[in-house]
């Protein structure tokens, strides 16, 4: 009995070190977007600020008049893509999942074909093709290249193929199309797995580096994480204000991530599973 | 076609009920395969324009010499890409740098996952909020941590603060060739572990516990439980993380662009194959070379993959 109390000892050791390390970084974050620039530069491994103050908050709306821009560029971005996403994947999935159509195996072996290709090999004809269109420095070319994703089509056809046939059945009885079907009876009925999917999607947007980094060079255009990377270079010693902004982007994703965190692990347990 | 043979058969059906029947059923054949298509229109049209277009086009640029400015003009050049590859020497930096990077972080981020997950699957108090906490990282963007993280590796920053404190060697996180791509490792497996640690707690929760009770009345402790049922029960878990941190980890690009502000540097130290690839793409302007560098990179990541199946399906068979 006491060697099963200490090794249950050693376990909450384990979990409240890790929580510790975890944390500290963020905890470190927060307290210096609070701190005094000379507070900083001086040093000190005090975690609750000496000179308490918000200045750095206002400033950085001050100093950096795109800040504001940056964040609703994010915004519009990360809603477009999630509400695209979300009905073009379940779109395609059900299609996948349910309907028969020439083709149909054709095109979801290419979808999984197309999840083995590593993104590094579309990302320069993806940027001719973008500048052909006109799309660079546009709305367009940042929502519409991500307005689908292979991932999730396939994961809503596992989800489909698993969903119940006979509603579907009675609908059609009812003399419900496929299209009224999938409006009125499959989607509402499949919103944990829509849930889970949004959150992926408007995560992977809001924090996608690479892809505005190729399509944007006007910094009207730049979304927050590009906008964040000129802070690093612009106020290289302003460490006040680079860790105030990276609260003001942080926190709207903590938000998501904490309201809706059940959907959260669910759909990481189902991108899991099809492995 | 088959749509004017529906027609024909609406059009027959005065003739017999045996053709209005077959007309019938093409009607709501092609119905089906129309409502098909439309579903599937979007996801035709994006991945086709965006994805699967642009292989191709990444094939063909790998073959060309590309002019970008005044007008895009393309100049065959064979093989001469992929053999300029051989021959230049940041390539193969990049390349050790990028390998070593999987090979040190791979099995740190996946064995510290399970790790955590076999922990928290125990009988814990406050596990909700242990997850909560550990899962931090996950949401958070690549940029903000590494922002968060060079200004703790300053070299007066928080880390040296803390080794300093203890009594332990301090290091020049950033500057130090020898250290930056170190310091880049340790802030990705301590954001990517939590991730495949919940895939790993799920795998955990599936396995049945009569398993274990079974392995109790034969006699089994804790630890031999653990290594003839748990870890062959999470074998196939274990290959699906190791594939994606190996993807992953390949493709690392956002932490080494910000650390080193896109150079790559102290002395090439931090500089991966995508951040090689972006480099000569937009700052040298060489698409061609780019794209043929770029394919090579899949090429290595599709071996490297399958290599990992080969050896999960022979231990399988043992």
């Amino acid at each position: 009995m006491n060697n099963f109390r200490w090794i249950r000892g050693i376990f909450y050791g384990v979990l409240i070190l890790y929580a510790i390390i975890t944390f500290l970084p963020f905890a470190w974050a927060l307290s210096a977007s609070f701190k005094p620039l000379e507070e900083i530069i001086a040093g000190g491994l005090n975690f609750i600020p000496h000179d308490f103050t918000f200045d750095n908050y206002r400033n950085i709306f001050i100093e950096s008049p795109l800040f504001g821009r940056w964040f609703l560029n994010s915004v519009l971005v990360g809603v477009c893509v999630t509400g695209l996403n979300i009905i073009f994947n379940s779109m395609a999935g059900y299609a996948l999942a349910r309907v028969k159509f020439p083709g149909n195996s054709l095109l979801l072996g290419i979808i999984l074909a197309v999840l083995m290709i590593p993104g590094q090999v579309t990302l320069i004809p993806g940027y001719l093709i973008l500048k052909s269109l006109g799309w660079l420095n546009t709305y367009q070319g940042l929502i519409i290249p991500s307005a689908v994703n292979a991932t999730f089509i396939f994961m809503m056809r596992q989800f489909f193929i698993n969903f119940p046939k006979e509603l579907e059945e009675a609908a059609a009885l009812d003399g419900l199309s496929r299209w009224e079907t999938f409006w009125q009876v499959v989607l509402p009925l499949a919103k944990p797995a829509l849930a889970a999917q949004a959150i992926f999607i408007f995560m992977g947007s809001w924090n996608n580096f690479l892809m505005p980094l190729m399509i944007t060079s006007d910094p009207g255009m730049f979304t927050l994480p590009l906008g964040l990377n000129t802070f690093k270079g612009q106020y290289i010693s302003y460490w006040n204000y680079i860790m105030a902004a990276s609260m003001v982007f942080t926190i709207p994703a903590l938000g998501i991530y904490a309201f809706f965190n059940r959907y959260f692990i669910s759909g990481v347990t189902f991108t899991g599973s099809k492995g | 076609m088959s749509l004017a043979k529906a027609k024909l058969g609406v059009d027959q059906n005065v003739k017999s009920r045996d053709v209005t029947l077959k007309g019938f059923w093409q009607k709501a054949k092609v119905r089906e395969a129309i409502s098909g298509y439309l579903f599937m229109a979007p996801t035709i049209l994006v991945l086709g324009t965006f994805l699967i277009a642009p292989i191709i086009y990444a094939i063909f640029l790998s073959f060309h010499k590309v002019e970008i400015l005044g007008g895009l003009s393309y100049r065959f050049v064979e093989f001469k890409n992929f053999l300029r590859t051989f021959e230049d020497e940041r390539v193969w930096i990049a390349l050790k740098n990028t390998i070593e990077y999987v090979i040190i972080v791979v099995p740190c981020q996946t064995i510290l996952a399970l790790v955590l997950a076999l922990v928290l699957n125990k009988e814990i108090k406050g596990k909700k909020w242990f997850r909560i906490i550990f899962f931090l990282p996950t949401v958070t963007s690549s940029a903000v941590l590494t922002l968060i993280f060079i200004w703790i590796y300053n070299s007066n920053g928080l880390l040296n603060g803390l080794l300093d404190f203890f009594g332990l060697p301090t290091y020049n996180w950033l500057g130090d060739p020898s250290v930056a791509l170190k310091s880049i490792m340790i802030m990705n497996i301590w954001s990517t572990a939590p991730f495949f640690m919940v895939i790993y707690l799920a795998a955990l929760q599936d396995i049945p516990r009569s398993v274990y009770e079974a392995a109790k009345l034969d006699g089994a402790n804790e630890f031999d439980q653990f290594i003839n049922i748990t870890v062959p029960l999470l074998k196939p878990v274990t290959f699906f993380v190791m594939v994606m941190g190996v993807i992953g980890t390949f493709q690392l690009f956002d932490q080494s662009y910000i650390f080193s502000g896109g150079t790559g540097g102290p002395n090439n130290s931090t500089l991966t194959v995508v951040l090689l690839i972006y480099q000569y793409a937009f700052r040298s302007l060489d698409m061609g070379y780019a794209a043929a560098l770029a394919l090579m990179l899949a090429g290595v990541i599709l071996v490297t993959t399958l290599i990992q199946r080969g050896f999960f399906r022979e231990e399988k068979a043992n």
